[in-house]
């Protein structure tokens, strides 16, 4: 008996997919990556856009003395809005300090010591109640309970409005990175005899800091361009003010005044705020990102 | 050195799922014993129970005695002393992704608080030597990442981890269940090292490992211990059927 070769019939094999199979699967591949593409277009462009509208409109007002003077009084040409920049730099710097280590502590007791608790549970709720209260009632609260009582506007007033805008965002943040980091990295510290706290801190938090510093930016950016909780607190200043207890002016404030004013010359300048406001949150966030990356090992995840 | 561990009428629940019932075993000083049973018979919870990370499950419980030396583990030692005591190796490398293989090396002295430069260094020397990967190693001991290395490598460094603070009992729990066989030659040789030195108990899924690195093995079966008898006795002359069956692959 002379031994056949194995017939192979591609074809017939009903694992093996048809040639119109593979062509439908093409097609469908085509397509999603097509809708993925077009999905990124849709929210790159509005970026863009007011990118491009915000240089074209602003960029001829910038000059040296937007940077290095104060705004000029009515009817007088020039000016600028260096004091409204250091305003906002001294909010953002307060509201930071106060925001981002709260924010990081209560996310660090929600995820490492709160789980199931009546406590921890209470805190998320809260944090996503907070995370949905207007800007506005924000800046109405700080009024009634800082400046009220202390009968004046204050750049700390500004600095504790802003600061309370970005609790619930780093608590959140915070609290899910934490969870990814994988429990067999938690035993390798506590099985070496570390205690618990000192894992959460010095191993959990590490390990997760990449994702809770995206974070702190996300809230960072997010409450520098808010103009409401700012109206009733810092309250805006026309001169340089480097006291706490003082009104002291702010970027945005500053933008919203000079919008709504009547003159053309202002309103030039207003588009040069917003474009410098945009680009100073974009500067600050990518040097912490660069200097957040500085620190990384080779090949570390 | 090694110190002995008394094991009695040691059960164990997570929530109410019973899984370990009434074991009691003596755990001789400086050799090494193997556990070895079906996977979900309680051996990998037995070890968790030795240095008190079966409570850290919130619904995890444990009664009875552990005696590692003169001292009783529940009572008269904070877990964070007795994991101080008992180096623990996992079923799969767990390096600390943000450090560098010099500081997870240390990472059980440096978490502690531990600063002093010259002893941390001759730590790290000895302890990659002593776990076998010194030599592959030492060129990157602050540049590279612990995570960097390979799966065989990352293990051998939790074992020097492990050995770093000291222990006098190491803990594997299948230590080479995630290795290629060159990388767990490479552990076995390890542990018969490393076995005059610190008492070594090893659960593993591979019955030639137990018997190639142990003088004694334990027959865990349905959260109890069938029998534990020196390994040559357990593999050629088991006294109960069960151990058998099991070793000769009649079931499990």
């Amino acid at each position: 008996m002379s031994t056949r070769p194995i017939q192979v019939q591609p074809l017939d094999d009903p694992r093996k997919p048809s040639r119109a199979n593979v062509a439908r699967r093409m097609i469908a591949d085509h397509i999603v990556s097509g809708l993925a593409i077009l999905a990124t277009i849709l929210v790159l462009a509005p970026l863009a856009a007011i990118l491009f509208y915000l240089l074209y409109k602003g960029a001829s007002s910038l000059n040296l003395a937007f940077f290095t003077h104060v705004p000029a009084p009515v009817g007088e040409e020039g000016g600028g809005m260096a004091n409204a920049i250091l305003g906002s730099g001294v909010i953002l710097a307060l509201a930071s300090l106060m925001g981002i280590p709260v924010g990081i502590a209560a996310g660090v007791y929600l995820s490492e010591f709160g789980r199931g608790k009546f406590l921890g549970n209470a805190i998320r709720f809260t944090a996503d109640v907070l995370n949905g209260v207007p800007s506005i009632v924000m800046g109405i609260s700080i009024y009634s309970l800082v400046v009220k009582p202390q009968h004046h506007y204050s750049a700390l007033a500004g600095g504790i409005a802003l600061a309370i805008m970005m609790i619930p965002t780093v608590t959140r943040t915070t609290e899910e990175m934490l969870a990814t980091v994988p429990l067999a990295v938690r035993e390798a510290a506590l099985g070496l005899g570390v205690p618990k706290w000192r894992t959460a801190l010095s191993v959990s938090l590490r390990t997760a800091s990449p994702g809770i510093i995206t974070g702190c930016m996300l809230a960072f950016a997010r409450v520098a361009g808010e103009t409401a909780p700012l109206l009733f607190t810092a309250f805006g200043n026309q001169f340089w003010s480097f006291r706490l207890d003082e009104p002291i002016a702010a970027l945005p404030l500053q933008i919203f005044a000079y919008a709504i004013s009547p003159y053309d010359e202002w309103h030039r300048l207003a588009w040069a705020g917003a474009l410098v406001l945009i680009a100073l949150i974009m500067i600050s966030v990518t040097l912490v990102r660069i200097f957040a990356n500085r620190g990384m090992l080779k090949g570390g995840s | 050195m090694g110190v002995g561990i008394l094991v009695e009428d040691l059960n164990a629940w997570y929530g109410s799922n019973h899984t370990l019932q009434d074991i009691n075993l003596h755990i001789p000083a400086n050799h090494a014993t193997a556990l070895i049973g079906p996977s979900g018979c309680g051996k990998s919870t037995f070890v968790r129970c030795l240095n008190r990370m079966h409570e850290t499950n919130p619904i995890a419980r444990a009664t009875g005695v552990v005696k590692m030396g003169e001292v009783d583990i529940y009572r008269e030692a904070s877990p964070v002393e007795i994991r101080r005591r008992v180096g623990m190796v996992f079923q799969r490398p767990n390096p600390f992704p943000t450090m560098s293989i010099y500081d997870n090396v240390v990472s059980g002295l440096k978490l502690n608080g531990f600063r002093n430069r010259r002893i941390l260094d001759e730590t790290v020397e000895r302890s990659l030597k002593q776990a076998a990967l010194w030599e592959e190693v030492k060129d990157d001991l602050k540049k590279k990442s612990g995570a960097s290395l390979s799966g065989g490598q990352q293990q051998r460094m939790c074992i020097a981890r492990a050995l770093a603070v000291d222990p006098e009992v190491l803990l594997m729990d299948e230590p080479a269940s995630a290795l290629d066989p060159v990388s767990t030659s490479k552990i076995e040789d390890l542990i018969f090292q490393l076995k005059s030195q610190y008492t070594i108990v090893i659960v593993t899924h591979n019955m030639q490992q137990a018997a190639r690195v142990a003088e004694n093995t334990g027959f865990f079966l349905n959260g109890k211990l069938v029998e534990f008898d020196s390994t040559h006795k357990i593999f050629t002359n088991p006294h109960d059927k069960r151990t058998e069956d099991y070793i000769t692959g009649r079931f499990g």
